[in-house]
């Protein structure tokens, strides 16, 4: 069923510090986004920004994994299947320890390892090759299958977009999914409101999207993915199931395109935003202010 | 895990940029003559005179020059959502009733995600569906995801459909009414946005089914198509100073191929070479072979074409010089030929 998670009691000391940590990571990591994105003069970068809090969620939290040997083979895999946020997935994976931090400015270059889209083969710690959106659920799902067979109590994680609801390949694994009980698996939905064409809406309505993943079999919950504090909340409500049901879980993320950079926030939405030379400043002193005015609350 | 350090790196706002940007997408040559969205432009042109035409799309209106059609014609656009195997499904059915849909996508999604639609619901029923692809071949630096360097090879495999691989604006304006007015499926391999005009330079018009010689030759003889006609011609003014006479003829249609046309340049003794935006495996290459071997000519013939593998993410003109697209490697391809 649908649950909107709900703080009832106060947060413990552990949790506040959980969030904390996220949210300075999710900081770290915009930075790094915008960087990347003033290499090539433009990109995903509103994608990036919006995203930052559901990415440091799960690999600060969450994701069991070896930053030295990203091919560890009882690993959580964490998957992009959309691979135009690749820039917001480098800079996790820079936050991880997987990609070091002095690469991120080869980000789109010719030779780089850090592709525009991203790709299996040129990067550590992406599990699979997108760009063609819609896949990466249905490698999910043979993934889960896969880690279960051989006795694994690794989790997967599957990354999507709003717009990769359209496509009917995320369908068929959400069936998929819940038919084989692969309570291993979580899916993290990007609800940007936004996709190629326009806002998702006017493109082609994908609501009410909690009732479809419920009615699919799925423990779905919708939260605040720009809340560090709803994720991670949303989050443990799922490990605390995990071993005990075969649901698989869903969070559907509400992510403000540009998040933490006021600029890019008020900007009219565009899936590929322009960013004038001279704003790449701007944005990185915005995104700093909002972080030390929130931390010195 | 404490492997990053405290203050994030904030300091790329002094370094040089980077030059060779995947964002770097363009074939065109600097300060080249160019028309904006020529296949907008034209289907606008056609749909006022053809009430039949509608205009649909999977997500990538403005990426594939669909959006100046929505823009005329809201009325008869259809915005199908990212969801390729509904939208030639769906223009499958809007055929089915009488009206002329052209669908759009990029290349790769029409011919990987969405195949089967397009096999069984549009050609095997042979009806008027227009499927038109954007990023055909190597024409952007985003890595295999989006470069549909095997789209020919798929489609040329199915019956029924006529594929188009157009040179320039001028291709793509003319194409457009009459792959309206022709009864069949097809298939055009969209250029998009500001697109080179080359072909209005020769005596030329384009005519479905019909490959054209540019400018005759004598010692080497270029079949092309697609954008690569224009690097031909490049190539051949290039190896008319080295004093090499270079024939060039302009194949648009891949099928049903213009076999007479290409039989009859096959016929003089020259060094024979086909140049394509495609991989070597099942494009024009092996479509002018088979018409060789077929008709008893056991002439050698070199294909300039992506190698059978996938291709780097990268610039395009990165990309193209490195897999032999460019107008010097074609050059030096025939200097090295001919040595
Ligand atoms: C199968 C497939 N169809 C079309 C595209 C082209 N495309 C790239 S991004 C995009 C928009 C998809 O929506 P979403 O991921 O929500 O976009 P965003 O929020 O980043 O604007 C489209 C249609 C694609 N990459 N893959
Ligand atoms: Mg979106």
């Amino acid at each position: 069923m649908t649950l909107t998670p709900e703080t009832t009691v106060a947060p413990s000391p552990d949790f506040t510090a959980r969030v904390a940590d996220v949210e300075r990571s999710a900081y770290r990591a915009r930075h790094f986004a915008l960087n990347m994105g003033e290499v090539q003069g433009q990109g995903y970068v509103g994608q990036a920004l919006g995203s930052a809090d559901i990415f440091a969620s799960v690999y600060r939290d969450q994701l069991r994994f070896r930053p030295e040997d990203p091919h560890w083979a009882d690993r959580d895999r964490f998957l992009l299947s959309t691979g135009h946020y690749a820039i917001g997935h480098y800079a996790a994976l820079a936050e991880a320890g997987i990609v070091p931090v002095t690469e991120l400015d080869t980000y789109g270059s010719d030779d780089s390892r850090l592709p525009m889209s991203g790709m299996a083969s040129y990067t550590p710690g992406m599990e699979i090759s997108g760009g063609s959106l819609g896949h990466g659920l249905t490698v999910a799902v043979g993934m889960a299958l896969g880690m279960r067979l051989q006795g694994s109590s690794a989790r997967i994680f599957n990354f999507l977009s709003d717009g990769e609801l359209d496509e009917g390949s995320t369908w068929e694994a959400a069936m998929g999914a819940h038919h084989h009980q692969l309570g291993n698996l979580t899916a993290l939905v990007d609800m940007n409101a936004l996709q190629a064409d326009g806002a998702t809406e006017t493109v082609l309505g994908i609501e009410p999207a909690e009732e479809k993943w419920a009615s699919f079999g799925w423990y779905t919950q919708r939260v605040d993915g720009n809340s560090a504090q709803a994720l991670l909340a949303a989050l443990d409500n799922i490990a605390d199931r995990t071993g005990t049901t075969g649901e698989p879980s869903v969070i559907l993320c509400d992510t403000k395109v540009g998040r933490g950079v006021p600029l890019l926030e008020q900007r009219e939405k565009a899936h590929f935003m322009r960013i004038e030379e001279h704003e790449w400043q701007i944005c990185r002193d915005q995104l700093t202010a909002g972080y030390d005015g929130k931390a010195s609350v | 895990m404490s492997t990053t350090s405290e203050a994030p790196d904030t300091t790329t706002a002094t370094k040089p940029k980077l030059r060779t940007s995947a964002m770097i997408a363009s074939f065109a040559d600097p300060g080249q003559k160019t028309a904006p969205a020529p296949f907008g432009h034209a289907l606008v042109k056609a749909a006022e005179t053809d009430p039949r035409i509608v205009g649909l799309t999977a997500d990538l209106g403005k990426y594939t020059d669909m959006h100046i059609f929505a823009k005329a014609f809201p009325d008869r656009f259809f915005q199908m959502g990212m969801a390729e195997q509904l939208l030639l499904g769906a223009a499958a059915g809007m055929a089915e009733t009488g009206l002329v849909p052209f669908a759009s996508t990029y290349a790769v999604f029409a011919a990987r995600r969405a195949y089967d639609f397009l096999c069984l619901d549009i050609a095997e029923p042979n009806l008027n569906v227009n499927v038109v692809g954007g990023l055909p071949g190597l024409t952007t630096g985003y890595g295999p995801s989006h470069q549909a360097t095997e789209d020919i090879a798929i489609f040329r495999g199915m019956p029924n459909l006529t594929i188009i691989d157009p040179c320039d604006s001028v291709d793509i304006e003319q194409a457009v009414p009459q792959l309206a007015a022709s009864p069949g499926p097809s298939y055009l391999r969209l250029l998009r946005g500001n697109v080179p005009t080359v072909l209005d330079e020769y005596d030329y018009t384009f005519e479905l089914g019909k490959a054209k010689q540019l400018r005759p030759g004598t010692d080497v003889l270029f079949i092309s198509s697609g954008l690569m006609t224009m690097r031909a011609l490049q190539a051949a003014e290039q190896l008319a100073s080295h004093h090499i006479d270079v024939a060039v003829v302009h194949s648009p249609t891949i099928k049903p191929f213009d076999t007479a046309t290409v039989l009859g340049e096959l016929a003089p003794d020259r060094l024979v070479i086909t140049l394509e935006n495609h991989t070597e495996v099942g494009g024009l290459f092996e479509a002018v072979a088979g018409v060789a071997v077929r008709h008893g000519s056991g002439r050698r013939i070199i294909p300039i074409a992506l190698p059978d593998r996938f291709l780097d993410a990268g610039a395009l003109p990165t990309l193209h010089e490195r897999y032999g697209l460019s107008t010097s490697r074609i050059v030096q391809k025939v200097l090295s030929e001919l040595a």
